[in-house]
């Protein structure tokens, strides 16, 4: 059997499989930044109508999908696969997401790259002929992550220019086995690198190899130049990530004038975030809001949407070790 | 050894030999080329896998000398990935914004000097009041725990620790928001698992070093008077 991949880690699918319907829930914050005009629910406060942040990041998760559902008429039975992931221990946003829609489950953590890991996941399932509809979603939640990861909310502490904020909010998406206009046609799965910092409060520093690594890669696997895509958008390196990626790809003579990132676009500079949005609802939900509906104006033909995940643990932080990431890549194409 | 005859003392030469590589990459402060890094790679981690394998096949008792070599194949490797790490923070660190540690010193004296203007006011009106220096000195301290802890339940606290730094963590106020913060935040997990077991998770450090240090100023007390 001829094996459907290019170079050492682009995967091709051959067989088109397409993004059918996406819906995107975000708190409050987001609400406000520039991207406000394209999410489908904005919340007026990062609880909800739950108790508890917990609670309330669930619920983001599973409007979400069922808003994508609904938007393709679809039920939750009709999915052969739900692939889901968050940030937060054991991952039981998703968890309890899939108990409650009852699909066979596949649970994700890539940090904030499970997104373009859930769709490249999908696209293997539908490429392999495994499945007809398979459901994506990625959510974080500013509260939940920042007490898991680092201090109670209230507490009084400043936060340095490298720090993110983590996006509240959900993307999911329905992928299927038709090509309808969005499809996902390869996807690069990334490696773990690890450049050694260890600084918690500096994602960016921490991932912009893990980014470069695989945008490097994807263009030697598909021969492709980095002109050849309308735009190569990260996931969440933040301004500072960002420009260390551009500096990167410089070095290797490339062109980085259409390289942007999610997590600068989320927030305006006047919110205030340092150095721009971050967690796994970040790049879920600008591809479910903004990216998506530019491709469908035009805008963008051809897309790579590279992931980047800190798989940040605060135990290890805190043992002395460095933060290891990981970018997955993956092209959507719209015609 | 996968592939080749499995030999020892061949890894030992071969180890000394990338070491020497590894250090003058190190001392130039340059990155190998990429094609030598992952030969040196692979060469490492096939000789690992062998050392793995013949240390399990060993004798407990036998096993100290191919320990010994295991950890030095470990550390070579992570000598190896260190080089690249070094240069890359290097890089890196150039293009961090810049800290605002003038502005935040500014902010944080004059936010903090307030807090305990606030504090002195609030003494000498105690004190006014009838209460004498020790009593006065305590109301005022209750009086701002009061206030941090109030400020914190109305989250505004934060937002005051977001404009002052250590302005507002290290007067007693910042104390206040320190025990309040986890206290609102953990509820949630009850009040045994949340709570309790957490109330302290900010200020449980500040009172154990707080408590050492007292201990040792005191025998230092104690020994010179």
């Amino acid at each position: 059997m001829v094996l459907k991949k290019l170079g050492k880690q682009t995967l091709q699918f051959n067989s088109m499989p397409s993004i059918k319907s996406w819906a995107s829930v975000v708190g409050p914050m987001e609400g406000q930044g520039p991207l406000a005009e394209y999410f489908d629910v904005i919340w007026d406060n990062t609880l909800g109508s739950e108790k508890t942040w917990e609670k309330a990041e669930q619920k983001l998760m599973q409007y979400s999908m069922e808003l994508a559902l609904e938007k393709a008429a679809l039920l939750p039975t009709d999915l052969d696969f739900y692939l889901a992931g968050d940030l937060l221990n054991q991952i039981i946003t998703a968890n309890f997401t899939a108990g409650s829609l009852g699909i066979p489950f596949f649970g994700l953590f890539g940090a904030c790259s499970t997104l373009a890991e859930g769709l490249a996941l999908a696209g293997i399932l539908i490429d392999g002929g495994y499945a007809a509809k398979v459901g994506v979603s990625a959510s974080s939640h500013h509260d939940t992550a920042e007490r898991q990861f680092r201090f109670p909310t209230e507490f009084g502490v400043q936060r340095p220019m490298t720090a993110q904020w983590t996006v509240t909010g959900c993307g999911s998406f329905v992928v299927e086995n038709k090509s309808n206009g969005f499809k996902i046609t390869q996807a690069t799965i990334g490696k773990v690198v690890d450049m050694g910092t260890m600084n918690a409060n500096d994602m960016g520093t921490a991932m912009a190899p893990a980014a470069f690594d695989t945008i490097q890669t994807h263009l030697q696997d598909t021969g492709r130049k980095i002109d050849d895509y309308d735009l190569i958008i990260t996931g969440d390196l933040g301004l500072l990530g960002n420009n260390i990626l551009k500096e990167l790809l410089k070095k290797q003579g490339m062109d980085t004038g259409n390289v942007s990132d999610c997590g600068i676009l989320i927030y305006s500079p006047e919110q205030d975030t340092h150095s721009g949005g971050s967690g796994c609802g970040c790049s879920a939900v600008v591809l479910a809001g903004y990216l998506l509906e530019q491709m469908r104006k035009g805008l963008y033909k051809r897309i790579f949407l590279v992931g980047t995940g800190a798989l940040l643990s605060p135990t290890s932080t805190f043992q002395g070790n460095s933060i290891p990431c990981i970018a997955h890549g993956v092209v959507l194409e719209y015609s | 050894m996968t592939g080749k005859g499995f030999d020892l003392e061949g890894i030992r030469e071969r180890l000394v030999k990338r070491q020497e590589l590894i250090d003058h990459y190190k001392e130039q402060g340059k990155n190998l080329d990429k094609n030598l890094e992952q030969q040196l790679k692979q060469e490492l981690q096939q000789e690992h896998q062998g050392v793995l394998l013949l240390e399990a096949q060993k004798e407990k008792d036998d096993r100290q000398e191919i320990v010994k070599l295991r950890s030095e194949l470990e550390q070579q490797q992570q000598d190896l990935l260190k080089i690249k790490q070094l240069n890359y923070q290097r890089m890196a660190v150039k293009m961090a914004p810049p800290m605002t540690v003038l502005r935040n010193a500014i902010l944080a004296f004059v936010v903090g000097g307030l807090i305990c203007v606030i504090g002195q006011v609030m003494f000498a009106l105690f004190q006014q009041g009838g209460l004498v220096e020790k009593e006065a000195s305590t109301a005022t301290s209750a009086t701002l725990v009061f206030f941090g802890a109030l400020f914190t339940g109305l989250g505004l606290y934060d937002e005051l620790g977001k404009f002052a730094g250590a302005g507002s963590i290290i007067p007693i106020t910042g104390f206040a928001n320190s025990m309040v913060a986890p206290a609102l935040e953990f509820k949630r997990e009850g009040f045994v698992y949340g709570v309790g077991a957490r109330l302290f998770t900010i200020a449980g450090p500040v009172i154990t070093y707080g408590t050492v240090v007292s201990i040792f100023i005191g025998l230092i007390y104690y020994f010179t008077k």
